[in-house]
């Protein structure tokens, strides 16, 4: 790893003061993609400022009729948390099939989508169920804030500071998971919102992607047969050696009849 | 830039000046001649670096040393009692649940937080909790074992 300064913030507005008089600085959550990325070589940040001090980012509460979950919460809390299981059940199961529990223990919701993997889980909670990203700048809709591998609406210097999830009617999560990493091959959340039926789509393209034909018959007909026939197109599609486009197109489908299914 | 970092490790009081980039499995294994925490990967996939911080397992070479300040960490090392053998390493002796060892102080470390979230778990739940702890040696159904017994053991002592 090449060498950094660090820098450990006591507050959100802190950490966003100090990654801004660095040159070239990150910030650092749970460090478990940031510093595996590290060592490789792969990101060489001057700086790095740790947000694990600013306990204003840590949390899940309720809002009205949304969830609210800080940046800085693990994976193990959401996936352990009696709020989250009475409001979101789906994103409590969600969160309990990231990686292992080493990972979840340190993982945090807040640099799982500012990382915006591929093959990332939440991405798909945050689009399926229609969330709010809040910044230190400014609120970014869900359909707004993942726009391709690795990239996000967020500028270098913006923070997230939590998510705010409006609790559906009824959502599931079902992914095919890598049988190595557990990271989504494809991964699929349906959930019935206040405005409407939502059918976000995980693992198979460059980034999270709403499959529309799903969402339509879904709405007229909320049943695993409604989707009978229908398809995404494998076109664009992610193909690896886990995976070709046209295998991943396919558990699209499979995904999204077995979400439906578990509602 | 080199930063002073305090924190307890089994129990001892330690402190030393660190490079800001040096990871915590280095420091333990480097400063600390710690060496029974093990490095098998490094893309945090493999778990053999597996200890505890502030009593919650961890991989050791995916935090920063200067993460652990102030913190409780606990290694294979301050696992047992002396020469006696805790009841979770005695049952992965009993129980063949090891080979070549080079996985066995990470699995170690996560089997016992495995049973304290969970103290007499079923296989399956062993199996999914286990997720981050590679072996190329044995299989894991004597591992797999070893943990049952080890929490049984445990339940009753
Ligand atoms: C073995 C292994 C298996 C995994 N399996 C899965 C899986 O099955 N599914 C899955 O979804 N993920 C998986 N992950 C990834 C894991 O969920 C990571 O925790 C997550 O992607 C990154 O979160 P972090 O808190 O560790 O962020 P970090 O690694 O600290 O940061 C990641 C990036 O986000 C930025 N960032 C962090 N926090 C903020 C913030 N608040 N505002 C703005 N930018 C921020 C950082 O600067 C960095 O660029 C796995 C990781 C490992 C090592
Ligand atoms: S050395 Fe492999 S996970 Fe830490
Ligand atoms: S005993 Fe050899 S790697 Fe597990």
């Amino acid at each position: 790893m090449e060498a950094f300064n660090y820098r450990k913030a006591g507050s959100a507005d802190e950490a966003v003061s100090t990654l801004a008089s660095a040159a070239d600085g990150k910030f650092l959550a749970g460090g478990m993609t940031l510093l595996p990325t590290m060592k490789q070589m792969l990101a060489t940040p001057d700086t790095l400022v740790d947000l694990g001090g600013a306990s204003e980012l840590v949390g899940i509460s309720r809002d009205g009729d949304n969830l609210v979950i800080g940046a800085m919460t693990t994976h193990a809390t959401v996936a352990g948390s009696a709020e989250v299981h009475s409001a979101i059940p789906a994103l409590a199961a969600l969160a309990s099939g990231i990686g292992d529990p080493m990972v979840r223990n340190r993982g945090t919701i807040g640099g799982s989508i500012a990382n915006a993997d591929p093959a990332a889980d939440y991405p798909a909670a945050v689009v399926g169920l229609n969330a709010t990203v809040n910044t230190n700048k400014r609120s970014i809709a869900a359909d707004e804030f993942f726009v391709d591998v690795f990239e996000t609406a967020l500028a270098d210097d913006e923070l997230v500071v939590s998510v705010s999830f409006p609790i559906p009617a009824k959502a599931a999560y079902q992914k095919f998971p890598n049988p190595a990493s557990r990271y989504a091959v494809v991964g699929v959340m349906v959930a019935q919102t206040g405005d409407g039926v939502r059918v976000a789509v995980t693992g198979a393209g460059p980034s999270v992607f709403r499959a529309s034909s799903f969402e339509d018959a879904l709405g007229g007909n909320f049943s695993a047969s409604a989707l009978d026939g229908l398809s995404v197109s494998a076109d664009n599609l992610n193909e690896d050696i886990h995976a070709s486009a046209a295998y991943r197109a396919n558990l699209v489908g499979v995904m999204a009849k077995r979400a439906v299914a578990a509602c | 830039m080199s930063v002073n970092v305090s924190m307890t490790v089994n129990g001892k009081p330690v402190s030393a000046e660190v490079e800001d980039e040096m990871l915590l499995v280095n420091f333990l294994r480097d400063h600390l001649r710690l060496t029974g925490t093990h490095v098998g990967c490094d893309t945090s996939q493999c778990g053999a670096c597996t200890i505890h911080v502030d009593g919650v397992a961890v991989k050791s070479c995916t935090m920063l040393a200067v993460q652990a300040e102030g913190s409780n960490v606990a290694t294979i090392e301050g696992v047992s009692d002396g020469e006696t053998l805790h009841p979770m390493q005695q049952a992965f002796k009993d129980n063949h649940g090891l080979q070549c060892g080079f996985c066995t102080p990470g699995m170690v470390m996560s089997a016992l937080d495995i049973v304290k979230n969970n103290p007499s778990p079923t296989e399956q739940e062993v199996r999914e909790a286990l997720e981050g702890n590679l072996c190329r040696c044995t299989g894991y159904t004597n591992i797999v074992r070893s943990i049952i017994a080890g929490a049984k053991e445990m339940e009753a002592s």
